[in-house]
C-alpha cells in the first residue's frame, strides 16, 4: 500500500513532527510499507468479536480521592527549558 | 567475582568471602575496562553505587538483611531514576533527571541492590536490535559485529558480559525474551500487571511489562520477587496475593504437559535454531514432562496486531514530549506550532518517528475503524487460541527468536524485517502473558533462546520449569567471555 507525500505532510502536522523536504520520500515508502504489513488485518473476519484493549480485562479501580502526592512543584518547573515565575515559558501565541 | 551468579554472590556476602563494596567496585572497574567493546551502558553511577554497597555491607553485618541486600545489578534506562539521568536513549531526553525513582527502582533499592548504572536500549524501547540508541548501537558480547537484540539490549549484553550479575528490564513486543535469547541470558516477561509500571517512561501502555534479566531462572526468581506486587500508582497493577517465586525451583516436572504450537516451527525457522529447540524439548521429556502438539491459529496475525496497537498508543504516549515541560527543545522557534514540530523532528530519531506516524494514521478520522478497532478484535482472538490452549497444557514452548543474532546493520534499513525478529514473542504482550527465553544451545558460537510462555500469573511455575532445565544442562553456564 503506498502512502503519498501529501499524507504524509498531514500525518506530520497532525503528530506535531518536523520531516524535511529531502527525507519525504523515503518516510512515504517506508510507511507504506509498515501499511502493507498491517494491512494483513483486513482479510481476516472479525464479525461479532468485541475489541480487546486490556489484556486481561481488569476494570480500572478508583482511587480513593485523597491527596496522595506531596507538592513538587519547583522540582518539576526545573526540567523545563525555560520557566518564569512559576511558569512554563513557550514562544508567543497570540499577537 | 564476576563470574559468580546472584544466588553465590548472597552465599558469598553471607559468608563474609567478599564484601558488596569490594564486589562492587570490582563490577565498576570492569564496566570502565570493557563496556567500550559492547556499549551496554549509557550512564555508569559511579559514587552513588558504592555508597549504597557501603550501606549494604552495613546492613547485612547488622544480620537479617534481604536476599537482594549487596547485590549489584543495573536498570534499563527507560526507568526512572532520582537524581540519575533517565534518557530512553533518546536526544529527546538526553538531559533529563527525573526527581523520582520508578517504583521497581524503590523496591529494589528497599531490598538493598546496589545499583551501578542505566543500560543501553533502542530509543524508547521501539526496535528489536538495540542500535536504534541516541548513544550508538550495542554490541552482542559473543560477537561484537552482531546486535544483542532489542530493546533491552544493554540489560542482556551487560549480563552476559559479566559486567553485572542482573538487570531490569522492559518487554512490549518481546524486548525481554528476544535479547536474552540472543545473549544467553535467562528473562521473563511477567503477566501485564505483575510489576508496577509506575515511573517507566511509557511506549505502549497496554503491552509494556517490566522484568528482569539474570543468568539463571533462580537468579531470575530473587529479581522478580523483589520487583512485583500491586502499586496504587498504576491503575493497571494486579491486586493479586504476592508469590515467593523461588519457593518451588526444584519441584519435579513429571506430568507436565508442554504445548508445542505447529505455527511456531514452520518457514521461517532457521534449521538449526529449530534443531536447538528440539532437543531441548527431548531433555523435557527426560525431565518427565509430556510434549502435546497445538495450534495457536492467529499467531501470524500477532505482528500486524501489534503494528497497529503498539504504535497508536505510542503515539499518545509520546505526545508528551513536546519541547515545553521537559526534554529537549529546539533552537529559536518561531512560534508554538513551530516549536513542537521542530522539537519532535529533531528529538526523536527515525524509527520514534516512524512508529508516531503509523499510530496517528491508524487513530486518524476514517482509518479507526479499518485498523485500531481491527486490531484490537484481532488481538482477542489471539488471547482465545492461548485459553483455548491452556485446556490442554500448562505451560507452551518454542523458540524465542527464529535465528541467532544477526549481523548489525543488517536490517536496520528495511523496518519490516526487523519487525519479523518478535514473530514468537509479540502474541504474549497482546494476550498479556507470562513468558521467558532461557539458554538452550549455540549455533555457530551464538545463542539460541528457548521461550517458556506460561498461562496468567504462572512466573513461579515457569521458572521452576527453567530451573529444572538449567539443574539438568549447562547452557546457561556457557559465557561470551573468557575470563
Amino acid at each position: 500500500m503506498a502512502v503519498d507525500t501529501q499524507t504524509v505532510e498531514k500525518l506530520a502536522e497532525l503528530a506535531r513532527i518536523d520531516i524535511s523536504e529531502e527525507t519525504l520520500e523515503e518516510v512515504s515508502h517506508r510507511l507504506g510499507e509498515v501499511l502493507q504489513l498491517v494491512d494483513q488485518l483486513q482479510a481476516v473476519n472479525t464479525d461479532g468479536i468485541a475489541p480487546m484493549a486490556h489484556p486481561l480485562e481488569e476494570e480500572q479501580t478508583l482511587r480513593i480521592d485523597a491527596v496522595t502526592e506531596s507538592d513538587r512543584r519547583k522540582e518539576f518547573l526545573a526540567l523545563a527549558p525555560q520557566t518564569e515565575e512559576g511558569l512554563y515559558l513557550v514562544p508567543k501565541v497570540i499577537d | 567475582m564476576h563470574q559468580l551468579t546472584i544466588a553465590e554472590i548472597i552465599l558469598g556476602l553471607r559468608r563474609k568471602v567478599f564484601s558488596s563494596t569490594e564486589l562492587t567496585r570490582h563490577l565498576l572497574d570492569r564496566i570502565q575496562q570493557l563496556d567500550s567493546g559492547f556499549n551496554s551502558f549509557i550512564t555508569v553511577t559511579e559514587e552513588r553505587a558504592l555508597t549504597q554497597a557501603k550501606a549494604a555491607d552495613q546492613r547485612l553485618a547488622g544480620g537479617e538483611a534481604p536476599a537482594l541486600c549487596g547485590i549489584p545489578i543495573a536498570h534499563k534506562d527507560i526507568i526512572c531514576t532520582s537524581g540519575v539521568r533517565t534518557s530512553c536513549a533518546s536526544k529527546m531526553l538526553d538531559n533529563f533527571v527525573p526527581p523520582y525513582d520508578a517504583t521497581i527502582v524503590e523496591k529494589l533499592n528497599a531490598a538493598g541492590a546496589v545499583t551501578l548504572g542505566k543500560t543501553n536500549m533502542d530509543e524508547f524501547a521501539m526496535g528489536s536490535s538495540s542500535e536504534s540508541s541516541y548513544y550508538g548501537p550495542v554490541k552482542n558480547p559473543w560477537n561484537t559485529s552482531c546486535v544483542p537484540g532489542g530493546s533491552s539490549g544493554g540489560s542482556a549484553a551487560a549480563v552476559a558480559a559479566l559486567l553485572v550479575p542482573g538487570s531490569t528490564a522492559t518487554d512490549t513486543g518481546g524486548s525481554i525474551r528476544q535479547p536474552a535469547a540472543l545473549t544467553n541470558t535467562t528473562g521473563l516477561k511477567p503477566t501485564y500487571g505483575r510489576v508496577s509500571r509506575w515511573g517507566i517512561v511509557a511506549y505502549a501502555s497496554s503491552l509494556d511489562q517490566a522484568g528482569p534479566i539474570a543468568r539463571t531462572a533462580e537468579d531470575a526468581a530473587y529479581l522478580l520477587s523483589a520487583m512485583a506486587g500491586y502499586d496504587p500508582r498504576d491503575s493497571t497493577s494486579l491486586n493479586r496475593p504476592q508469590s515467593d517465586f523461588g519457593k518451588g525451583l526444584n519441584n519435579a516436572l513429571t506430568g507436565l504437559k508442554i504445548g508445542i504450537p505447529t505455527e511456531y516451527f514452520g518457514e521461517g525457522l532457521n534449521p538449526r535454531t529449530a534443531a536447538c529447540i528440539q532437543e531441548a524439548l527431548r531433555e523435557y521429556e527426560r525431565l518427565g514432562a509430556q510434549l502435546l502438539d497445538i495450534s495457536l491459529p492467529h499467531s501470524k496475525l500477532a505482528i500486524p496486531a501489534y503494528y497497529v496497537i503498539a504504535p497508536a498508543e505510542a503515539s499518545a504516549n509520546l505526545s508528551r514530549f513536546d519541547g515545553v515541560r521537559y526534554g529537549y527543545r529546539c533552537q529559536t522557534p518561531e512560534d508554538l506550532r513551530d516549536l513542537y514540530r521542530r522539537s519532535r523532528g529533531e528529538g526523536f530519531g527515525e524509527e520514534v518517528q516512524r512508529r508516531i506516524l503509523v499510530g496517528t494514521y491508524a487513530l486518524s478520522a476514517g482509518y479507526y475503524d479499518a485498523y485500531y478497532n481491527k486490531a484490537q478484535q484481532v488481538r482477542r482472538l489471539i488471547k482465545q487460541d492461548f485459553a483455548s490452549a491452556f485446556e490442554q497444557v500448562d505451560v507452551i514452548m518454542g523458540p524465542t527468536t527464529p535465528a541467532p543474532a544477526f549481523k548489525l546493520g543488517a536490517k536496520s534499513a528495511d523496518p519490516v524485517a526487523m519487525y519479523l525478529e518478535d514473530i514468537y514473542t509479540i502474541a504474549t504482550n497482546l494476550a498479556g502473558l507470562p513468558g521467558m527465553s532461557i539458554p538452550c544451545g549455540l549455533v555457530d558460537n551464538l545463542p539460541v533462546g528457548l521461550q517458556i510462555i506460561g498461562n496468567y500469573l504462572d512466573e513461579a511455575r515457569m521458572l521452576n520449569i527453567a530451573h529444572r532445565y538449567q539443574q539438568a544442562t549447562n547452557w546457561h553456564t556457557a559465557s561470551a567471555i573468557a575470563v
